[in-house]
């Protein structure tokens, strides 16, 4: 940090420079960044932008090749793949940020409380998320969505509670530091209700920590809902999901092997860009980084 | 000093239960503040004077067991309820810890820390709050304080931040205000203008102030009164120029011996210090616990425990031999 970044007149906007300008530098997090929000695009506006509608058949292209037609080409129920992949990513990206809100929603309180407060909730939370925690999160998210039934809703529920135990950990650990802060301290003798300390000198506090990891427990989703589709207990055809695509695509792989690789590097692309995004993002709310 | 004092402090002891056995943080400690009063609390680094202001507020970690009596202002603090013991917090007891650069939260303004206890207590709205938060900013000589009420602590000196720490346990226009080591972590220079906030405090709100220091110095400018305290027990009590003109125990003659003069130097090359260690508070003696240091010890230190005595006009020692002089 120089003077010149620490000397302007609005601090907040000096702070979000700063972080913008530490953004930058990082171009492996800058093209993570412009991925995710490609791939966020095409969610949004599925829509407007696929030609075709996923559930469209074109019976005079059958598994034909790509064509100023069809861009990615069409599989064997004659559904353009481009359109697919557009709506497929409304699924994923439904599924990976739904979830992941979910699991904040569930876990930030529970965490709070057990760091906070102590006494005889925490060891019980604490000792309840290691038993979770035991189950491997696709494992513990294919038995919730046998639990609840094969539906996307179900597929969000599944493993946003499956993140749930992760993330407990992480908020207590912070609400735990972050408690025996001076300012918390100081916050305490000036007489703040608990929920003010909570809410406004631990929360705002460990918000660059949750931010970071929201943003790697997106992709853990994203592959987790073309899992649990691949696996059926997911999004149900004809609706369509990167998983449903690779699904339907195991009896071509001979014949026509791209219908499961645009599904899959799909996958593979919009994972990777969440988490090379959240590292970055790591190193640039890290005050102790440097760059 | 008339009609009951402010705060009344009787008999208090707090113990600490560690892994490694109890530890006896203060024993039986009592002193009174009265109204618009300085009382300076002296002693070495682990002595219990944190402690014992903490304790008042119920500030320490559950570990900490508190016992005895404290009296502020007809009610009583030990046993007061949580809900009672937030709205004295603050409210009416401010507390300014000795860390400025850690005790204001990096993600909010000054402003807004400060409006907090004026919210909270006095339940003023955002605007009233905020034009009660710049006056504050005012009050304790902070330049520019429509503008500062809009920055980050990062962008305040530490001095600057004590200010707003002082600022803060002010807000209310609390009845007493417990400053631990206020300037500990300041420069001197800085250390004289926030003595001379708390003074001008004092005049004008009216506020009685309990200044926690091992700084000898910043007590003979500030305080009425000083209590010595010694390993957990208060070893003399007396009005600040009796003390230093008198000084009876041994103790407070050597913390006298060790402040540098300048001049001095010449007759003495090296500063008087006090022989040993201070003791370890993992056990009580059952004897005066300054003996092992005490060059005046004898068969009758170490075997009671020195009861406290008058020595003169509001004087109390906790020695079997106080005295002036101290010759080796």
């Amino acid at each position: 940090m120089s003077y010149v970044e620490l000397a302007t007149v609005n601090p907040r906007a000096g702070r979000r420079r700063l972080l913008r300008k530490r953004l930058l530098r990082r171009p492996l997090a800058v093209a993570g960044l412009v991925v995710a929000l490609a791939f966020a695009i095409l969610a949004v506006f599925a829509n407007q932008i696929a030609p075709y509608s996923y559930r469209a058949t074109d019976f005079n292209a059958i598994l034909v090749h790509h064509s100023s037609k069809h861009l990615l080409g069409t599989d064997p129920l004659g559904h353009d793949i481009w359109s697919q992949i557009v709506f497929g990513a409304r699924a994923s990206m439904e599924a990976g940020v739904l979830s992941t809100l979910l699991a904040l929603a569930i876990a930030v309180p529970i965490g709070l409380v057990a760091g906070y407060y102590r006494g005889w909730i925490d060891p019980v939370i604490a000792r309840l998320t290691d038993v979770l925690l035991a189950f491997p999160f696709l494992i513990l998210a294919v038995g919730l969505a046998a639990i609840l039934g094969a539906s996307l809703r179900n597929a969000i529920l599944a493993l946003g509670i499956g993140a749930v135990p992760g993330l407990i950990r992480i908020a207590r650990g912070e609400a735990l530091a972050l408690r025996e802060e001076d300012y918390v301290r100081a916050a305490i003798a000036n007489g703040a209700r608990d929920t003010t300390i909570l809410f406004r000198h631990i929360l705002p506090n460990m918000m660059s920590t949750l931010i970071v990891q929201a943003t790697v427990t997106i992709p853990l989703a994203i592959i987790g809902e073309a899992v649990l589709s691949f696996l059926g207990l997911g999004v149900q055809p004809p609706a369509t999901s990167w998983g449903v695509q690779l699904n339907a695509a195991q009896d071509y792989l001979t014949e026509a092997p791209r219908l499961a690789v645009y599904p899959g590097v799909a996958i593979v692309i919009a994972s990777l860009a969440f988490n090379l995004l959240g590292d970055g993002l790591r190193d640039v709310l890290d005050p102790r980084t440097q760059r | 000093m008339s009609a009951a004092p402010l705060l009344e402090v009787d008999d208090l002891s707090v113990r600490f239960d560690t892994d490694a056995g109890t530890v006896h943080a203060v024993d039986k400690m009592s002193f009174t503040l009265a109204e618009r009063e300085v009382l300076g609390i002296v002693g070495e680094s682990g002595c219990g004077k944190s402690v014992t202001a903490m304790s008042l507020l119920r500030l320490l970690p559950p570990t900490a067991s508190i016992s005895g009596r404290a009296r502020f202002d007809g009610n009583d603090l030990l046993g007061a309820s949580s809900r009672r013991l937030r709205r004295i917090r603050g409210n009416e007891i401010g507390f300014v810890f000795q860390e400025p650069m850690t005790s204001l939260n990096p993600v909010f303004t000054v402003g807004r820390q400060v409006e907090e206890s004026l919210r909270t207590h006095r339940g003023l709205s955002r605007s009233a709050a905020r034009k009660r938060a710049i006056e504050l900013l005012d009050l304790v000589h902070i330049p520019a304080p429509e503008r500062r009420v809009r920055e980050y602590p990062h962008q305040l000196s530490g001095g600057m931040r004590q200010r707003v720490m002082i600022a803060m346990a002010v807000a209310c226009e609390p009845k007493i205000l417990i400053a631990d080591e206020p300037t500990t972590a300041l420069d001197v220079t800085i250390q004289a203008g926030i003595l001379d906030l708390m003074r001008e405090l004092r005049e004008r709100l009216g506020t009685a102030i309990i200044l926690i220091t091992h700084n000898l110095g910043v007590v003979a400018d500030i305080a009425d009164r000083v209590v010595v305290m010694y390993a957990g027990r208060k070893a003399e009590e007396a009005p600040v120029r009796e003390l230093f003109a008198r000084p009876q125990h041994p103790y407070t003659i050597g913390l006298l011996g060790a402040i540098p003069l300048p001049g001095a130097a010449s007759k003495q090359d090296r500063l008087r210090e006090i022989p040993g260690r201070v003791p370890s508070l993992a056990e009580l003696p059952n004897h005066c616990a300054f003996a092992p240091r005490c060059p005046r010890a004898d068969e009758l230190t170490r075997s009671e425990v020195p009861p406290l005595r008058s020595v003169g006009p509001e004087h109390l020692v906790a020695c079997f031999h106080p005295g002036g002089e101290w010759t080796q």
